[in-house]
């Protein structure tokens, strides 16, 4: 695998300043990812990756100048990590909200990147704009039969969804069982059944025209070896969305909260709640007190539209769910106005409904805001993929017991590390700030959670 | 004939005779016909002006010698094809100063039911083929149309021919050049006549030929070429006889150039500030309607008031054309498509701006 | 079509036309030829062999190099109830005899209020290829197919050819009848008898589900070869082949591109303003919602064509060049050039 070089990146550039690496050594990475920024004499630009690999070598610090065409970093087939500091003299520091591992873990709700599609086009169906790029004849068979055309991945040209695609959802519909996305240029005949064979004959058509000019004979192979792993739509759609959503500038912000209070309250509550036979959760309590905090800061509570920011005047608060399937987002509609016991019941209902394949798209539409929560998985801190066209997805770790210092006396405390990663271009560093301090105070004060 | 400043070569042939020889009925006819087309060109000017014609007019005006001289000499088996200037033709050939002024009129009860205008007056029934705008248009079409004649008839007294009438500026163009050759080279039985205005729109001849004396391009075709007084009507109604008595019996092309005066601008809209107040005064003093009227009086072929007798009669003719062209129905728009094709075709286009060139599917 | 299905006979294009014009000068005394060449020389392409030693020089009339003129002569002859079928040498030439054409032929029949028809035929042949160079090398069709008053046909087989002429004879409009040089040694089959075709009908030359390539003249045999190579691969192509250029058959382009959701044009002139584009926003007006993919046009580069063979072959559009098109269209892989043979 080739190294990284210093690019060119404006036309009086000579020597570029590394400002701040955004991957990490182990991180896998694919062509066009941004792996770090540059500053060049003109402006702050991203350091794109030619290559798919792992990242396995930073060779310069942050801060570094350097020249254009020298080396900054090795992506190869993560056989040879080299852990930091071992050639540059300090490690790349990571900037502030930290950039935990990744998940690789499919059935995990929070992926950092979309799985590789196999396509050769990985462009999404969504025009810059995020419009749906589709066929009018892919429109009218899409009204005819009732499908909704944003549940589908296009395999045309920039993505555009086509006859073909519609005609596959449907035949998946019909089925109820999801079949295989079409993984490349389809054969463009429905009638022959071209949906089941593309997974074979487009890449065998592939690799007999054009035998992969860069790679290397000698070298490490990927994905000539690897098994294609057909993908639910579901999958492709997470893997469409989330691909959008890099496009979004964004931040984190982290905040560790003091939940003792909280999950003494949560206990009282379904103490009383026992006759009803319902049960809140930690994660119910954080979706109503986000709901409650978003009500008090209607600047969170946005999108970004085309050159405007849309504020929302209801506050759908969506909720991140593991299935077989895949990570889909059932919303909470008007989780402000919902009770504690009301957020629980239904969230239950929709959870359920997601795990049997039930849900339906407009349970999945209107979100104002996202939830994940892997503290389930012990994972203690993580950040999330924003879920456009929501400014803000707030990931939540588990509750450990950390020691603090109460009352003169050394206790451990459980608390929860949150993490908010923001729309940039909706919220600036300080109003998400107010958002998630505000939040961290309802949660360490949960009777107002219910007020 | 009225004095001419302007100096005129000898006709190479001049068999018109004077007035006192001829028997005086066509003698007074000739004078109508001509007071009808000044009377309704006078109107036809009138009713530019008051916008009820459109588009482009040109007039005969100063020119009615030469019509009434040319439309006495063509019988009416032949085939006429003339330019835009063409209202005197049709009046003589025949058409009712009713259906040519429902025309300019844009009427549909006009010669072409209001879609040619002024400039595409045409009636099969007398064998007008046309009025064509193009300048030079005319030439080829009527060189075909001769053509069509001798492939269908003999040649002799009783044969068929065609005169084609064309302006000074026109016989520079190339299809001038070509359709006097096809001919020339085929013996094609039509008569090329030369209205020679002296200027094709604002530019004289000498400005626009270099060899002004345009009759003499006939050399070129190896075909006679003669010019004739156009001012004088029995002049040129003979030199056209004896042009076309050549070409129906002997299919003998014949290049006749007739020099005559226009009265008044190129068409209604041209005030002719370009010309001269000498050449303007020629002009008038060349105008064949009084000087033919004047004559004819001198020599008792009529009274003063049988002239003005006459005049009023035109008058009164071309004010009940008027009558009748304004009363007249314009063409429904229903019909826009009517006369595209003769032979009915699928797929024939009848879209309206703005209509849906089919149906979406 | 008409009469006689009898039987057929495999015969040029070229000798598909003489056999017609010489049933037609048979057929009716009205009907003559004239054009340059075409007597004693028998034609520049050898179409009208044999003609003036059966017919004599009344019917089959040379003229000088004169197009304004020998058209306009035609056209007159037709005023008078004549039937003349004009040879221009190529249509190339036709734009000095364009003045009779558009401003006459064209409009004396509306002009005129249906006073007088025009029966004339203009038989010219377009098309590049033969390294002539730019002014010998032009597909003018679109020149004609824009003007109402004209009907404008382009026969691609040689059985059209002989049915497309002969209604075209028997039209009392003018007609321009575009040949086209590479066709006149194209053989086919050909009925034997009178064959007399609807002006103004396209025709599906094969049908197919997929893709619609739509084509005339020339290019439809381009067309069918592509579809052929395609079809071994798999894929269902529809070929249209236009026939008539005016009037347009709307109804049989849509329909078809109603059921196979994708179209390319195939068309021998140059790209913008051309015949595709007319095609495109039919296709488009017509059948909107049906399409599954962008219409494409593969038409001749935009520059005059050159004489090198190299600069020739690279400008005018080939069946390499529509098979990529088409597989783009579909969203195919590409296939190495070599695979498709030119």
């Amino acid at each position: 695998m080739p190294d990284v070089i210093m690019p060119r990146l404006s036309d009086t550039m000579e020597e570029g300043e590394l400002s701040r690496w955004i991957k990490q050594v182990g991180d896998e990475i694919h062509k066009g990812d941004v792996l770090a920024e540059i500053e060049t004499d003109k402006a702050t630009m991203d350091l794109e990756a030619f290559d798919n690999g792992i990242l396995e070598q930073l060779l310069v610090v942050t801060g570094a100048l350097v020249p254009i065409g020298a080396p900054v970093a090795r992506i190869g087939d993560g056989s040879n990590i080299v852990a930091d500091g071992a050639e540059p003299a300090a490690p790349a520091a990571t900037p502030a909200p930290a950039v935990p591992a990744t998940t690789p873990d499919a059935s995990a709700p929070a992926p950092s990147a979309p799985a590789p599609s196999g396509t050769s086009d990985p462009a999404t169906s969504a025009t810059p704009t995020g419009e749906l790029r589709t066929s009018p004849l892919a429109r009218k068979i899409g009204r005819e039969h009732g499908i909704d055309l944003h549940s589908i991945v296009g395999t045309g040209p920039q993505g555009r969804i086509t006859r073909t695609d519609v005609d596959a959802a449907i035949a998946d519909r019909e089925t109820g069982t999801p079949t295989p996305t079409p993984t490349s240029a389809p054969a463009a005949q429905p009638e022959t059944g071209a949906a089941a064979q593309s997974a074979t004959a487009p890449g065998a058509t592939a690799t007999s025209a054009t035998p992969s000019s860069g790679a290397t004979p000698g070298g490490p192979r990927t994905a000539t070896d690897s098994v294609a792993v057909p993908v639910s739509r579901i999958r492709a759609v997470t893997a469409r969305r989330l691909t959008e959503s890099q496009a979004v500038p964004h931040f984190f912000l982290t905040r560790i909260v003091d939940v003792e209070r909280l999950v003494a309250f949560r206990t009282e509550v379904n103490a009383s709640l026992t006759a009803l036979g319902t049960k809140v959760s930690l994660n119910d309590l954080f979706v109503r007190a986000s709901a409650m905090t978003l009500r008090a800061h209607p600047a969170v509570n946005a999108s970004w539209g085309a050159g405007v920011i849309l504020r929302h005047p209801h506050v759908n608060v969506g909720v991140a769910v593991a299935t077989d399937d895949g990570l889909l987002v059932p919303v909470v509609v008007d989780a402000d106005q919902k009770s504690l016991s009301a957020i629980a019941t239904e969230t239950r209902a929709l959870a359920g409904l997601a795990r049997s394949g039930n849900l339906s798209l407009a349970q999945m539409s209107g979100g104002t805001f996202s939830i994940s929560n892997l503290g389930m998985f012990d994972i203690d801190s993580f950040t999330a993929v924003l879920n456009p066209p929501e400014a803000g997805i707030l990931a939540i770790g588990a509750a450990k017991d950390v020691p603090a210092v109460r009352a003169g006396a050394l206790v451990t405390v459980p608390m929860v590390t949150m993490t908010l990663t923001a729309d940039h271009r909706v919220l600036d560093g300080a109003v998400a700030a107010a958002f998630l301090r505000d939040l961290a105070i309802l949660l360490e004060d949960p009777l107002r959670i219910v007020l | 004939m009225a004095a001419k400043a302007r100096i005129r070569p000898n006709p190479v042939e001049a068999p018109g005779d004077e007035p006192g020889s001829e028997p005086n009925a066509p003698l007074r006819g000739y004078y109508e016909r001509m007071s009808l087309v000044r009377a309704f060109e006078l109107r036809a000017s009138e009713m530019y002006a008051r916008a009820r014609i459109g588009g482009y007019c040109h007039l005969n005006l100063g020119e009615e010698a030469t019509v009434v001289g040319l439309m006495a000499a063509v019988e009416a088996r032949d085939y006429l094809f003339t330019g835009y200037r063409d209202h005197g033709y049709a009046l003589l050939r025949g058409l009712s100063p009713e259906r040519v002024m429902a025309e300019l009129f844009g009427k549909v009860t006009g010669v072409s039911g209001g879609r040619g205008g002024s400039m595409h007056l045409f009636d099969t029934e007398t064998r007008l083929f046309g009025g064509y705008g193009i300048v030079g248009g005319q030439i080829p079409p009527a060189t075909g149309a001769a053509l069509a004649l001798k492939y269908r008839e003999a040649a002799g007294p009783d044969a068929a021919a065609v005169l084609c009438l064309l302006g000074d500026g026109t016989t520079n163009i190339g299809a001038f050049h070509e359709s006097l050759n096809l001919a020339g080279l085929w013996k094609l039985p039509i008569v090329y006549v030369i209205v020679n205005n002296g200027l094709g729109m604002g530019t004289t001849v000498e400005k626009a030929s270099a060899e002004p004396e345009l009759y003499k391009r006939a050399a070129s075709y190896r075909m006679p070429g003669l010019r004739v007084d156009g001012d004088d009507v029995l002049a040129v109604r003979d030199a056209a006889r004896s042009a076309l008595k050549q070409a129906r019996e002997s299919r003998q092309p014949v290049l006749l150039e007739v020099m005559c005066y226009r009265l008044r601008g190129h068409s209604v809209v041209d005030p002719a500030r370009y010309r001269s107040a000498d050449d303007t005064a020629i002009a008038q003093q060349s105008d064949p309607v009084p000087s033919f009227r004047a004559e004819l009086i001198a020599s008792g072929v009529l009274s003063e008031a049988d002239a003005a007798a006459i005049d009023e009669s035109a008058d009164a003719r071309v004010s009940e054309a008027v009558t009748f062209a304004e009363e007249s129905p314009e063409p429904d728009p229903t019909d826009l498509f009517a006369y595209v094709y003769a032979t009915a075709v699928a797929n024939a286009p009848s879209a309206l701006p703005g209509e849906p060139v089919m149906d979406a599917l | 079509m008409t009469t006689d299905i009898a039987t057929t006979r495999t015969i040029t294009y070229r000798q598909a036309l003489n056999e017609t014009l010489r049933a037609e000068l048979e057929h009716d005394e009205k009907v003559f030829l004239i054009g340059e060449e075409i007597g004693v020389f028998e034609g520049s392409y050898k179409i009208t062999a044999g003609l003036l030693e059966a017919f004599g020089p009344d019917r089959v009339l040379d003229a000088p190099i004169a197009e304004e003129g020998f058209v306009g002569a035609a056209l007159g002859a037709a005023m008078l109830g004549m039937r003349p079928v004009v040879e221009i040498m190529t249509i190339n030439f036709s734009l000095i005899a364009i003045d009779q054409i558009v401003n006459h032929a064209a409009k004396m029949r509306s002009m005129f209020a249906g006073q007088v028809s025009i029966p004339l035929v203009i038989r010219m042949p377009g098309g590049g290829g033969q390294q002539l160079a730019a002014t010998h090398s032009q597909n003018l069709e679109v020149w004609y197919a824009h003007i109402p008053g004209l009907k404008v046909v382009a026969p691609s087989t040689p059985a059209d050819a002989k049915a497309l002429l002969t209604a075209a004879i028997r039209d009392d409009d003018p007609v321009i009848f575009l040949e086209n040089l590479s066709l006149y040694s194209a053989k086919g089959e050909v009925p034997d008898g009178e064959q007399i075709a609807e002006i103004g009908k396209a025709a599906v030359v094969k049908p197919g589900t997929d893709l619609t390539i739509v084509s005339y003249s020339r290019g439809t045999t381009t067309a069918l070869e592509v579809a052929r190579q395609l079809e071994a691969e798999g894929l269902s192509i529809e070929v249209v082949d236009l026939r008539s250029l005016r009037p347009l058959d709307r109804d049989t382009i849509c329909a078809s591109v109603q059921k196979t959701g994708h179209a390319v044009v195939f068309e021998d002139d140059w790209l913008s303003y051309g015949i595709g584009a007319e095609i495109s926003a039919t296709i488009g007006e017509g059948v909107f919602d049906f399409l599954d993919a962008p219409v494409r046009r593969v038409a001749a580069a935009e520059v005059p064509l050159p004489y090198a063979k190299s600069l020739e072959r690279a400008a005018l559009p080939s069946s390499a060049d529509l098979a990529r098109v088409v597989r783009e269209v579909l969203n195919l892989a590409p296939v190495s050039s070599a695979s498709i043979d030119n």
